[in-house]
């Protein structure tokens, strides 16, 4: 500090800022403007920073920290390509709620406008990828402007957000004002208690159900742990079944009694059917996403729904609702037990009767089978086993994008929120090493295990050196199929199986490539041996590159084809190849 | 009522439907702060609603308020998801459907006028002839010289409409228009 009256220069206000705000870890990547933040981040010992080796993996690293301790995710990059190479986490970021600050280094402001170096209009390109974002030309409004930042970040709705910071701004003397000192901005002051009428014509519309659902999401894990406790409460005391989206799995546990597996594209044949017959859907903290609802016209038509949200335009965007509540879902999830138990006349169990020996009829199906080889190992074994092998441990999960990630969704059971980082609304290839990355760096204890594939890997490999660097030891466990998997099972689907640019034909030796790193390089390719390598992937206490070679021409199912209704799922045992070769007709081709 | 069987909030199924595509005058108190109309613009262009025309001013110095006027066209289901989506800008304090707003007062449309700039050159008889029709129209003259006259006029946009129409055989040169200022009638503010 220097002087009296809380007078400082704007890199020590951005320090004195993110520690008051109680961040102990940033990820980053230096550059010219933002060498004085640099330069006092080398003077003290408050806060940790990371350093990545590219700044999408600096994004996606605060993500993985975030979703898994709750807090909000810290980057720091310079200006020009620095921002733009933020831009995907921050859409991430934006699409999955996950709360981030970004903070960015500016050319001076005596030369923005003037095509300067490493110039870009920051604040303009992430304008549509952020919750809100400043650029701040007074340093006097610098710590002021980054409170706002942290608040606007982990309120409401969470997401990232962009503070903008020339370099003279950085240089220049003013005065820090501390957190308690600032005035939140009045036109932004999310509303997180609900109407207690819609909660109670919800509770009164849910005690008549005959076919009831919870359809939850990520919004559950978002609200906090209590929102897990309670759902899990009000699921025991209703009997419901419950069902989740790829982005809330964790926050019902996968062994409960009325689990039906995730739902949607990839979703279980049981979760799909009880949301298309259900006659009651609660939806709490989900968006009812396009991956979710299949063909919109023929989502669950006839049932009445109850949607709880936080954010009001999140509602009756995609799919009218009949019951909306707006406000947070802790709070929703404690009145709602409050009022369910207050209910004088509370339904018999043998009024949803019926509906389980329905769902038991559905789960008979089977739809997460698969046929086991004794030759090569089926993508669906390897997930099993790493969930057997792993489950006993205080393990986290992270992926990338892909069929893997659909394998590891269906087959890894969840029993904890903020335990499944994934990269959902924005399907970012490259997201699981750094989020896997930044998780270990907040859980340096705890085994975190990537499960990755062979093309989603390659897209941000250079994170393992960060890895290496902080002694993270992460464990990438890779499904190497040589293909990219999802692509070409929809080339096989819709394009006649001409496999277009989806072969990778130049693979890496991962094993080598994990040595070039200075990790520890796996490969197991027999079903009999996987067991024996998973093991001493976990035993090992450095970062680890698991090469997994699995069927080449596996195919995810179950599968709702595009343009399809949640009833009309293709299933593993019908799949045969004129059926997946005529599962989607034109129109649903146009879809993604 | 099936209410799954009824349109999303997405402006790229409009054509598709049936509903009635309606125009619709919003009224958005937003923070006077630097980027907050690049923010609305940028929501409307994103998401693929239209915009039939467009105000911005600085109303309230003090309280660094402006307000913005906007007239939009969608389903009733747009025009919801519209609103919900101007909300969740940060800067923006409040949003008012007028057009709903005047229903539910009682009145078809809300208060809205427009202010156009109409420069007309000619001589002889055209020229009287544009004078007379200007003051027809109880539009000013706030230039003019032996060749040309700049009218002003304001009132509602049909009436505005009309007018330039008339001027064009008389020898219309430009045309600028301010777009619609809205408000509701009665003693109640927004």
């Amino acid at each position: 500090m220097t002087g009296n009256d809380n007078q400082m220069t704007g890199a020590e206000i951005v320090l004195k800022a993110l520690k008051d705000n109680g961040v102990e870890h940033i990820f980053g990547y230096p550059g010219g403007a933002v060498l004085p933040i640099y330069d006092e981040i080398f003077q003290q010992d408050d806060i940790q920073h990371i350093l990545v080796r590219h700044e999408q993996g600096a994004g996606h690293a605060a993500e993985g920290y975030a979703r898994s301790t709750g807090k909000v995710g810290v980057m720091l990059v310079t200006s020009g390509p620095g921002a733009t190479n933020a831009v995907t986490p921050l859409q991430d970021a934006l699409m999955d709620s996950i709360p981030l600050v970004c903070l960015t280094g500016q050319v001076p402001t005596t030369l923005i406008g003037s095509d300067a170096f490493q110039e870009c209009d920051t604040v303009g390109i992430t304008r549509p990828c952020t919750k809100h974002n400043w650029l701040v030309k007074d340093v006097n409004k610098l710590a002021e402007t980054i409170h706002e930042a942290f608040r606007i970040a982990q309120s409401g709705r969470p997401g990232p957000v962009v503070v903008d910071i020339p370099k003279d701004i950085q240089f220049a003397t003013g005065t820090y004002t501390p957190p308690e000192q600032h005035e939140p901005q009045k036109s932004y002051q999310p509303k997180l208690d609900a109407d207690q009428k819609a909660i109670r014509a919800a509770v009164e519309l849910m005690a008549t159900a005959r076919r009831p659902i919870f359809y939850t999401g990520g919004g559950v894990v978002n609200s906090g742990p209590e929102a897990s406790k309670l759902l899990r409460e009000l699921v025991e005391l209703t009997g419901f079944p419950i069902t989740s989206t790829l982005m809330g799995l964790g926050s019902y546990p996968a062994s409960g009694k009325n689990w039906l597996g995730m739902l949607g594209m990839h979703g279980s044949y049981e979760s799909n059917m009880a949301m298309h017959d259900c006659d009651v859907m609660v939806c709490i903290g989900a968006r009812f996403d396009d991956r979710i609802t299949g063909r919109l016209n023929a989502f669950s038509p006839n049932s009445k729904k109850i949607h709880v949200d936080i954010d009001p335009s999140s509602i009756n965007k995609n799919v009218r609702v009949d019951i909306p509540i707006l406000g947070d879902v802790t709070r929703v999830l404690e009145d709602m037990v409050r009022q369910w138990r207050a209910l004088s006349k509370k339904p018999e169990p043998a009024q949803t009767a019926d509906w389980w020996l329905q769902i038991e009829k559905w789960r008979a199906r089977k739809s997460f089978a698969y046929t086991r080889s004794n030759d090569v190992i089926m993508p669906q074994y390897a997930i099993e086993r790493l969930y057997e092998l792993t489950k006993d441990r205080d393990t986290y999960i992270t992926t990338e994008v892909g069929q893997h990630q659909m394998w590891a969704a269906q087959y890894f059971g969840f029993e904890q929120p903020n335990r499944w980082m994934t990269s959902g609304g924005l399907g970012t290839m490259g997201y699981g090493l750094p989020a896997a990355l930044g998780v270990q760096i907040a859980h340096p204890e705890s085994l975190v295990i990537d499960i990755a594939g062979d093309a989603s890997i390659q897209m941000c490999i250079q994170e393992m050196s960060a890895a290496i660097q902080y002694n993270a030891p992460i464990k990438i466990f890779i499904l190497n199929n040589q293909y990219m998997g999802m692509v070409r099972q929809w080339q096989q689907l819709l394009h006649g199986n001409r496999l277009s640019n989806s072969y990778t034909e130049a693979m890496p030796d991962f094993v080598k490539l994990a040595e070039a790193y200075g990790a520890v390089g796996l490969r197991c390719e027999k079903p009999g041996d996987l067991d024996a390598a998973i093991l001493e992937m976990i035993n090992v206490k450095k970062p680890v590159i698991f090469d997994c070679r699995v069927a080449n021409l596996a195919n995810c199912f179950p599968m709702i084809p595009s343009g399809k209704a949640h009833n009309e799922m293709l299933l593993p045992d019908e799949a045969t190849d004129e059926a997946v070769a005529n599962a989607i007709d034109a129109k649903g081709r146009q879809l993604v | 009522m099936n209410a799954h069987l009824q349109p999303t909030g997405s402006a790229y199924f409009i054509a598709k439907e049936t509903q009635l595509v309606e125009s619709h005058t919003l009224s958005v108190l937003v923070a006077n702060e630097p980027g907050v109309l690049a923010r609305v613009i940028g929501l409307f262009s994103g998401r693929g609603y239209n915009i039939e025309s467009l105000t911005v001013s600085e109303t309230e110095h003090q309280a660094h308020l402006s307000r913005i006027t906007i007239v939009t066209r969608g389903t009733p289901q747009v025009l919801e998801q519209i609103k919900a989506q101007l909300d969740r800008i940060i800067p923006v304090h409040r949003v008012v459907d007028l057009t709903v707003r005047a229903r539910e007062l009682g009145h078809e449309r809300p208060l809205e006028r427009e202010l156009a700039l109409v420069k007309v050159s000619g001589v002889g008889e055209n020229r009287v002839e544009a004078l007379r029709l200007a003051d027809a129209f109880r539009a000013n003259v706030i230039d003019a010289n032996i060749e040309h006259f700049v009218f002003e006029i304001t009132g509602k946009v049909s009436k505005i409409d009309q007018f330039i129409a008339i001027m064009k055989p008389l020898g219309l040169i430009e045309v600028c228009r301010t777009g619609i200022a809205a408000m509701n009638r009665g003693a109640q503010g927004m």
